[in-house]
């Protein structure tokens, strides 16, 4: 059984634990405002060029796109039931939730790039690149560059998050963990939930905007 | 008054209608900052010589401002504040909204010059002219980057963003020549990029404009003493360059540049935007000043100005005179080039 | 006379509890991490104005005087940049903030240790890749990056981009530590509302910091792919909008300027208390205009774009927003001066500082009313006047606030006292020379005199003149300063624990304070800076013989 470790500036244990969520928040917000930019940026050129955008989500590959919701969201799933096995000192138990949402991180990985690679061979790439059409309409070429802008930062911190999962899963099977004290699981864990939850606003922004 | 508290503040005189409602509430504005400031500064030096520590250690009265005096001190500046954005927004929005008589120029930016032009008539370069007394209204875009056309006397500017055009709209007061500086960083000759507005009587502007519609015409029948007797025509090109604004694109010793260096131009083989070459001989030369978009060579962009009509013939020649003089001297082993014979067929 | 040279026998405080150049390098200590990061920003303030200097040299005459226009440009890009990201958005907050907020809030350190060391090691990082853009060369876009510029120039754009994205995340980091530190760090006794003005400050700076910088750091992103990729968001040839990279721009660096100018509204509040002997006026106004300022400075960015192509309405909402901005700080210096109402004054150093800083803050905050009317502005935009009227809050406001607080906590961090009357002095040459530098260039935006400018014309040269003779004031005064102060760390009377017999909540704890920052926790049950009983806990000036 590991013993809670009080780090010596702290005067509880119960203000460490305060102070690693909070910081923990004040980090995500500060995801979410680098996000936000591209949010922005998304809506000006909509509204710049409604039909184009239309046109433009012609080239998004729904099934995979809906695919990987899918695989995202289970995932979460699978970081609550890793929080709330350590939470009942079920250590290995907890690894293997963590190993499992991480599996599926990498699923989603996967799936996005043979997505990009499918996107490479027609022809629908950002900014120069795109040669799907000999004279491409300007708006479209901006909804594939804010796509791969998008959805790449995403990539880039599903990647960080599959790591910092990593991290935890190898320290709660080495039994770093009980009910006391899981700070890292459940701080790892809102990463990973963020980290879904961008993709739960980029999907139907980019996959749903042309009806069936 | 108001000229006296224009020359304190050091404000170019008022060219436009904008300027002198500008510039009353800048004295307000001015005016009110100084008076607060002289009372905070009082009052605060009175405080600092009535209140000095007389001993150390000394105790003080916990003091609480109270909530009627700080409603006073939020309330009075805000209310301030609120009123003199009432005034200057009702300026701003009136500077935007042009008359519907407003007559229209064109103003495109580019590295690093001011090209205007009239919907139904002339354009020219660097010069703004505008009959004193009716409103103008400003159509502005540029080429590149973005600049801003700034006029001092008028109190006003406006960007000129690629991709979209700007509006804004002046009245020049009294016949005179305004500065016109660029107001938005733009690169190297940023701070040269300057042009101005000429404002004419309307009679002036009138006559202006026939003679610039006739002009074409005019300098094409040009008659050779355009030149001055016995001129030297590399001297007259080179002058001709530097006053109709080619040295700005154009280098003559080599230099890379927004347009091809003239240090070996003439005679030279170019490729083409397009594909294909051209020799730059005089044709293409004359070519490229009268319609520079037909011809462009690769590497670089379309961006050069017509100089039709504003270049008399003279000029023209002298200009590839001078080109013709850029050459550096050296001698080079050019292969040679023997023709090639086929077999024979039968 | 006190005692100078070598110490007394003295409890090992923070400075010598270990002297290896591990220990400092390696330091978890607050108070060790808040030192590290002055000497850093005072070497990048002097870089900076090295740069400033040379480019006054070259306004001195119309065309060339030392430099091309290409260095030119170049040069004032690098002074904007260094003194924006290395000098004022680090400066209060990673020295002053980091070695007093856990002291002020009765703790042993900030809440994450470890990152605050990281956010130095990063913000060394990011500085070291801003130097090295300077050695090849620098980039010439001006500290705004405008696209399509930007995206366009062959300068050395890429290694800025990068440096600035890196020294973003040091600044991200260290607010997020404060605003876990006061959220959950507080002594006993101390609530919200006794909190000492000076955290309420970094608190409300660490919020922006934490809010605003991620923007910042995605649009320089795009700026960067964009440079290298070709992906046509902000380049109008491409599809693009230019217009939306100054939103995206400004977003960030309209709160940005309040993270240069609220901490040193807080040494403000903690100077204009401890030398009046007073409280303030009204503790709450300050806070609530504080809060005010963090939360509407988000929804003004908008006034750097009234001549940009934004459309009436926006620039309505914008500028009456500004408006509103401005009114929380004039009720602070409506505050600050009513605080000296019977008080107990002496004019020391930081007191120059302080008269300096409200004048000068009057005069800036009141310039930035008149150019949020729009009408003015579409006169003054991309001129002097603006430089001008920035200057003064950042040079006349936000550096005497640091100065001021570095001569206050000078004793309170080395244990050492400076010759007083020298700063006294020096203080005052630097309002002159100030006043020299930034006054004329207000009537040269005035005159139409556009920023950036290398070559310029004739009409504008003498004022360009006095500028460049108060520049040199200006920076000879600041040589002076460092001298003095160094000099001090060394050769100066060894302090007593309280030399300004200030009833702030630092001063309860040894000076220099020990490693942990406290022998034992003190009694806060007074709020700070009541000067109004004898049996306010605090530490006295000892009389010396």
């Amino acid at each position: 059984m590991p013993e809670a470790r009080l780090a010596e500036h702290f005067a509880t244990m119960d203000a460490q634990r305060r102070a690693g969520q909070l910081g923990m928040w004040v980090f995500l917000a500060t995801e979410v405002l680098l996000f936000g930019g591209l949010f922005a940026g998304y809506a000006a050129f909509r509204f710049a060029y409604p039909a184009d955008f239309l046109e433009g989500a012609h080239h998004m590959k729904v099934m995979i796109g809906t695919a990987n919701t899918y695989v995202l969201i289970t995932s979460s799933l699978f970081v609550v039931l890793a929080t709330h096995s350590i939470k009942h000192d079920r250590s290995w138990t907890c690894a293997g939730f963590l190993l499992l949402a991480m599996l599926l991180g990498f699923v989603f990985l996967g799936l996005k790039f043979y997505e990009y690679y499918e996107h490479a061979q027609e022809g629908a790439l950002p900014g120069v690149w795109y040669h799907v059409e000999t004279v491409p309409r300007p708006g479209v070429i901006v909804f594939m560059t804010l796509y791969y802008l998008m959805t790449g930062l995403h990539a880039i911190h599903m990647t960080v998050a599959i790591s910092v999962l990593g991290v935890v899963a190898y320290r709660a099977a080495g039994n770093a963990f009980d009910r006391e004290y899981h700070a890292p699981v459940e701080l790892g864990g809102m990463y990973w939930h963020l980290v879904d939850v961008i993709w739960i606003f980029l999907y139907p922004l980019f996959y749903l905007i042309v009806p069936k | 008054m108001n000229d006296l508290l224009r020359r304190l503040l050091f404000l170019p005189e008022q060219g436009s209608t904008f300027a002198g409602r500008v510039d009353r509430l800048h004295y307000w504005i001015i005016g009110i900052t100084f008076l607060v400031a002289a009372i905070i500064f009082f009052v605060g030096l009175t405080f600092v010589i009535r209140y000095r520590r007389r001993k150390a250690g000394e105790h003080t009265r916990k003091f609480e401002v109270k909530p009627g005096l700080e409603a006073i001190f939020v309330g009075v500046p805000l209310a301030t504040f609120l009123l003199w954005f009432f005034i200057g927004f009702q300026d701003y929005v009136w500077v935007q909204t042009p008359p519907e008589d407003a007559m229209d120029v064109y103003v495109t930016a580019k590295q690093w010059m001011w090209k205007f032009a009239y919907p139904d008539g002339p354009s020219a370069v660097n010069t703004l002219r505008v009959p004193v007394g009716k409103p103008v209204r400003l159509l502005i875009t540029s080429r590149d980057v973005i600049h801003s056309f700034f006029v001092p006397a008028f109190r006003m500017k406006q960007d000129a963003v690629p991709g979209r055009y700007s509006q804004i709209w002046f009245q020049a007061e009294r016949a005179g020549t305004y500065e016109v500086l660029c107001a938005e960083y733009c690169g190297l000759q940023h701070s040269n990029m300057r042009a101005e507005v000429v404002a004419l009587e309307p009679a002036d502007f009138q006559a202006w404009v026939q003679e610039q519609r006739r002009g074409v015409a005019t300098l094409q029948d040009a008659p050779p003493s355009v030149l001055p007797a016995g001129a030297n025509l590399r001297e007259v090109g080179e002058r001709v360059a530097a006053e109709e604004g080619c040295l700005k694109c154009h280098s003559v010793d080599g230099t890379p540049h927004i347009g091809p260096t003239w240090l070996d131009l003439y005679g030279r083989t170019e490729k083409l935007l397009t594909g294909g070459t051209v020799v730059a001989d005089e044709a293409y030369l004359t070519e490229s000043m009268m319609d520079p978009q037909a011809k462009v060579v690769a590497g670089f962009n379309p961006v050069m100005p017509s100089y039709f009509g504003k270049l008399a013939p003279a000029q023209t020649a002298a200009l590839i005179e001078f080109i013709k003089t850029l050459r550096t001297e050296r001698l080079e082993k050019t292969p040679s080039q023997e023709p090639v014979y086929g077999p024979l067929r039968p | 006379m006190a005692p100078s040279g070598p110490e007394l026998a003295k409890p090992r405080d923070y400075l010598r509890e270990e002297t290896t150049l591990w220990s400092w390098l390696a330091t978890k200590d607050h108070k060790r991490i808040g030192v590290l990061f002055l000497a850093a920003v005072i070497f990048f303030f002097f870089l900076g104005g090295l740069f400033a200097l040379l480019l006054r040299v070259e306004l001195l005459t119309p065309q060339r005087t030392i430099m091309s226009a290409g260095m030119y440009n170049r040069m004032f890009t690098l002074h904007g940049i260094t003194m924006v990201w290395l000098f004022l958005i680090p400066a209060i907050p990673t020295t002053f903030g980091n070695f007093l907020l856990p002291i002020m809030l009765g703790a042993k350190d900030v809440a994450f240790p470890r990152l605050n060391l990281a956010s130095f090691w990063i913000f060394v990082l990011g500085a070291a890749f801003l130097l090295w853009a300077m050695f090849t060369g620098g980039a010439d876009t001006g500290w705004t990056f405008y696209t399509p510029y930007s995206l366009n120039t062959q300068s050395s754009v890429l290694p800025v981009l990068i440096g600035i994205f890196v020294v973003g995340f040091s600044s991200i980091l260290t607010g997020l530590n404060f605003i876990v530190t006061v959220h959950t760090m507080r002594a006993p006794g101390i609530t919200w509302m006794k909190m000492p003005i000076f955290v309420w400050t970094i608190y409300g700076t660490s919020i922006i910091q934490v809010l605003a910088t991620p923007v910042l750091g995605l649009v320089l992103l795009l700026v960067a792919v964009e440079r290298v990729g070709g992906l046509g968001i902000f380049d109008p040839a491409r599809g693009g909008d230019p217009v939306l990279f100054q939103h995206l721009f400004w977003f960030y660096s309209h709160p940005a300027v309040y993270i240069m100018v609220l901490p040193a509204m807080g040494v403000i509040s903690e100077t204009v208390c401890a030398f009046s002997r007073k409280n303030l006026s009204s503790y709450r106004m300050v806070v609530y205009s504080t809060l005010g300022i963090a939360f509407v400075g988000f929804f003004t960015w908008g006034h750097h774009m009234f001549t940009a192509g934004q459309s009436t309405f926006d620039a309505g909402a914008f500028g009456v927003l500004s408006m509103l901005v401005a009114i929380f700080t004039a009720i602070k210096i409506f505050t600050w001066t009513s605080t000296l109402y019977q008080g107990s004054i002496v004019v020391t150093g930081p007191f120059v500082y302080l008269s300096g800083f409200l004048f000068f803050l009057m005069f800036g905050g009141m310039t930035g009313v008149a150019l949020a009317t729009t009408a003015l502005d579409l006169h003054w935009h991309d001129t002097y006047f603006v430089v001008a009227h920035f200057h003064f809050i950042m040079v006349g406001a936000s550096i005497m606030g640091f100065l001021g607080g570095l001569h206050y906590w000078f004793p309170k961090m080395f244990g050492r006292t400076y010759p007083e009357g020298i700063a006294i002095g020096t203080a005052v040459l630097i309002v002159f020379g100030f006043i020299a530098t930034f006054l004329p260039q207000f009537l040269l935006g005035n005159m139409g005199m556009p920023r950036r400018y290398y070559d310029y014309p004739e009409h504008f040269q003498s004022l360009h003149v006095a500028s460049t003779a108060g520049a040199s004031l200006l920076g000879f005064g600041f040589l002076i300063i460092f001298g003095y102060l160094a000099w001090s760390l060394r050769y100066g009377p060894v302090a007593t624990q309280n030399p300004w017999d200030s009833r702030g909540y630092e001063w309860m704890t040894e000076t220099p304070p020990p490693k942990h920052n406290f022998h034992e926790v003190p009694d806060y049950t007074h709020p700070p800076h009541d000067y109004s009983a004898p049996d306010v806990p605090h530490i006295p000036e000892v009389e010396h013989a």
